[in-house]
């Protein structure tokens, strides 16, 4: 065992029900599919998470590699300080995206995956530019880094509220005329569009039961934590596993956990195990931090808060809108799903969004966590955090953090802040 | 015949109005006028002057401007153009535009045109998204379209039809005034003592703020000023600023590199100005025209993709080359993903083409700029002691 795989985790001793373990197994066994491509003889993609086709990339049969997936892995293992140092001595800017600098970090001190595998250098990235100006950049940098192939999926911002078809017309003609023709080309495999409307088949079923699981939280108790837990349970989704088996597998085991928990009363699953009583019900906006996570929802659960939706959930794909990926529309329904991804939408649709949860899981109060490198999520918080508290009348509260930058997560500041808004909703309560 | 120093003198005053007053006075000079704003770096202002409307280009209020309300709409970790452009809106220095368009430069200045449908749903404030596939059948067919769209929205903002003829005229000034910019820029190069870089500034600045018509005379009155009066030359080195696109720096800071030793002799400020590099044709369909400019003659920035890699950073090389200058300035903004996520990339382009380079960041209310002209002066002088020798 290498140096890296040894180091200890924070969450090696917590506690998970069967559908994180089952996650935990998959991603790790996508690092390991990764870490063996020689042998395999398979071509290895980067992509991103929001707006990924990864139906399309199993046509081709392709690996994916995600590197957000990376630097949050990384995050949680407390390895990105070290790369994010590295990244700014190589001359990258303190103030810029920490998961870029993660990635690159990584990269430079020998590509090592978050799980001790070694990880292959790409043979195409394909930039799926979805709602985040950064992406277009971070694979401009990698780019630099590999000089290998490079695939560009411009996906146009929702910035009047509405997807038009000539978004859409414009995405399918990517696809259709670029994207497909070069992974053939790279891929040496012919592109089946029956092959295509299978994986999107499986797609569709797994969202199916994602969108059960997420409006689970309409419960009392809710049975699941939408955000700590639900990074969990969105994983397989948004990664390299929507349109498989295995995540149809994983969505059907989750469901049917998650009703038993609904049947037996029971609240969620914390790393210390069952939560207690639900004080406090919460929306959340923002990413979550990576690197002291455990200690974030710890500061939750231990005074009875339970995130019931949180819009991070939707950050690679917005499914409980209606929105499924659809066979006998295969790749409109791609276009539509990487339009419709969460940053993509613009702000006063992200307030109408946050505004619909807030009302329909009886949330008491809307918590946004405002991460320092995503300016696609942070930048409007603020108008947003008021536009949501002046139409609901429930108190909102603002706590800064960042993604995978442990110097950016000041434990006493959260939990101070966190303390105060729990008093704030309790006087609230009193006041009604 | 007006002097540098009048011409110069009306630049700064306009400049410096954060009322715009002069905008104001444009619109209502005409009740039919219109005024619809533009933030950095690019939008089509000839679909917009050809709707009898001012484009008035908004790049935040400077270190003049106290920001009050825009700091409580802002965590401390954004550029500053944003809060000081909520500024501006929410003191009602804005509050005589019609419309405002927000290019697709950065997540920061894409949310900030959401910020403004909410804070202002009178306005018609849109997103403009520009492809960054240059294929003229794929996204030259989405932008033809958006243009429509644009076209259309723009129509009911003025009040009446914008039509093809309107549109070819329109292209034909902004080429003119395009060409006389590209001249003053070929000027500076040439005699960067004759055209003080804070002068050349306040003249692109005045672009943003006038009708184009009266701009390009302006212009043409400045280089004729210029051509009359040989100022005095300095044993400055030559640099390109880079990085200065979309949050601008103080005057100041422009005014201290060269008091440093440096003579700016191309940059990135105000780009919309020279873009696209070529003309635009005036016959056949504007829209297409406008588009296929677009795709095939645009500025090189980092807010856009380069699909090629060996291409990625020579715009920066040749804009040294073509200017010949000895060495680069990276001046970001802080917090500015653009230019600092570009910015290793850029140097990597420069190291190979062995050409020396500094870095700082600014705000556009920095007001401390004895760093600055220390870090400027000890490159120049690092130039000029081992520019050849390296």
């Amino acid at each position: 065992m290498n140096a890296v795989a040894s180091q200890k985790v924070d969450l090696r001793d917590a506690r998970k029900d069967n559908s994180m373990l089952l996650q935990k197994e998959m991603i790790a066994n996508n690092f390991k599919k990764l870490a063996k491509v020689k042998e395999s003889g398979e071509k290895v993609v980067y992509t991103f998470v929001p707006g990924n086709i990864n139906e399309l990339l199993m046509c081709f049969d392709l690996a994916g590699n995600y590197p957000e997936i990376n630097s949050l892995q990384s995050g949680m293992r407390k390895k990105t300080g070290p790369y994010i140092m590295e990244a700014e001595r190589n001359g990258h800017s303190e103030d810029v995206c920490t998961y870029v600098k993660s990635d690159i970090g990584m990269m430079r001190k020998g590509n090592i995956a978050p799980t001790g595998d070694p990880l292959p250098e790409p043979d195409v990235l394909l930039l799926s530019y979805t709602g985040c100006f950064t992406f277009l950049k971070w694979f401009e940098l990698l780019r630099h880094e590999y000089n290998c192939d490079t695939i560009m999926l411009h996906v146009p911002y929702q910035g009047d509220g509405k997807i038009t078809d000539n978004m859409r017309n414009y995405v399918v003609k990517q696809l259709k005329e670029e994207v497909i023709p070069k992974l053939e080309k790279i891929s040496g495999v012919k592109f089946d569009i029956d092959r295509l409307r299978e994986y999107l088949r499986q797609s569709a079923q797994a969202e199916d039961d994602l969108v059960w699981v997420l409006e689970s939280a309409q419960n009392r108790p809710s049975p699941i934590d939408s955000y700590f837990g639900a990074i969990y349970y969105v994983g397989p989704i948004f990664s390299a596993f929507r349109g498989t088996k295995e995540a149809v597998e994983y969505y059907r085991t989750l469901r049917r956990e998650i009703e038993e928990r609904v049947a037996a009363g029971k609240g969620p699953v914390t790393p210390e195990g069952e939560m207690g009583e639900e004080k406090y019900r919460i929306v959340t906006e923002g990413p979550p931090n990576y690197t002291h996570m455990r200690e974030f929802w710890k500061m939750f659960y231990d005074e009875g808060a339970v995130v019931v939706a949180s819009s991070y959930a939707k950050v690679g794909g917005v499914y409980d809108f209606g929105f499924r990926h659809d066979p006998e529309r295969p790749l409109e329904s791609l276009a539509e799903y990487c339009l419709g991804c969460y940053t993509n939408h613009s702000l006063p649709e992200r307030v109408n969004m946050l505004e619909s949860y807030m009302n329909k899981y009886e949330a008491d109060g809307l918590l946004i966590n405002s991460i320092k490198s995503c300016n696609s999520f942070s930048a409007g918080q603020l108008l947003m955090m008021r536009e949501v508290e002046k139409r609901t009348g429930k108190p909102a509260a603002f706590v800064e953090t960042d993604l995978v930058d442990p110097r950016y997560f000041s434990a006493s500041n959260v939990k101070n802040r966190l303390e105060s808004y729990f008093q704030m909703i309790d006087q609230k309560r009193r006041a009604a | 015949m007006l002097s540098t120093e009048k011409i110069i003198q009306r630049c700064q005053t306009l400049f410096e109005d954060l009322n715009f007053t002069y905008a104001r006075e444009w619109k209502a000079a005409d009740k039919q006028r219109k005024v619809v704003a533009f933030m950095p770096i690019y939008v089509p202002r000839e679909i917009i002057h050809a709707g009898n409307m001012l484009p008035l280009g908004v790049l935040g209020g400077g270190d003049q401007l106290e920001v009050i309300q825009g700091d409580a709409y802002y965590q401390s970790y954004i550029c500053r153009i944003p809060r000081s452009t909520i500024e501006l809106v929410l003191t009602d220095r804005l509050d005589f535009i019609d419309g405002m368009l927000f290019p697709s430069i950065c997540d920061v200045i894409r949310n900030l045109s959401g910020m403004l449908q909410m804070i202002r749903p009178e306005i018609y404030a849109h997103y403009y998204d520009m492809p960054q596939n240059y294929s003229e059948k794929i996204g030259g067919e989405f932008y033809v379209n958006e243009l429509q769209e644009l076209r259309k929205a723009l129509e009911k903002v003025s009040g009446h039809d914008i039509t093809d003829d309107a549109i070819r005229n329109s292209i034909a000034v902004y080429n003119e005034n395009r060409n006389l910019v590209g001249k003053l820029y070929r000027m500076r190069a040439e005699k960067p003592w004759n055209i003080p870089a804070t002068e050349a500034y306040l003249l692109m600045r005045t672009g943003m703020l006038m009708p184009v018509e009266e701009h390009s005379q302006l212009l043409l009155d400045y280089m004729a000023a210029v051509e009359k009066a040989e100022r005095p030359k300095r044993d400055n080195c030559r640099i390109v600023v880079s990085g200065m696109f979309c949050e601008q720096p103080p005057l100041s800071l422009i005014k201290s590199l060269e008091m440093s030793g440096c003579y700016v002799v191309d940059d990135d400020f105000m780009m919309i100005n020279r873009w696209p590099t070529v003309d635009i044709p005036t016959e056949g369909d504007p829209i297409t025209n406008l588009s296929t400019s677009f795709l095939k003659h645009s500025l090189k920035t980092s807010a856009t993709y380069e699909p090629n890699e060996e291409d990625k950073g020579l715009y920066l090389v040749d804009a040294v080359r073509r200017s010949s200058a000895e060495g680069v300035i990276f001046a970001a903004p802080s917090f500015c993903d653009p230019a600092l996520l570009e910015r290793p990339m850029l140097q990597d382009a420069l190291n190979a083409a062995k050409i020396p380079y500094t870095a700082f960041k600014y705000a556009e209310n920095s007001g401390q700029m004895q760093p600055i002209r220390e870090q400027a002066g000890t490159f120049a002088d690092s130039i000029k002691l081992w520019g050849e020798q390296s």
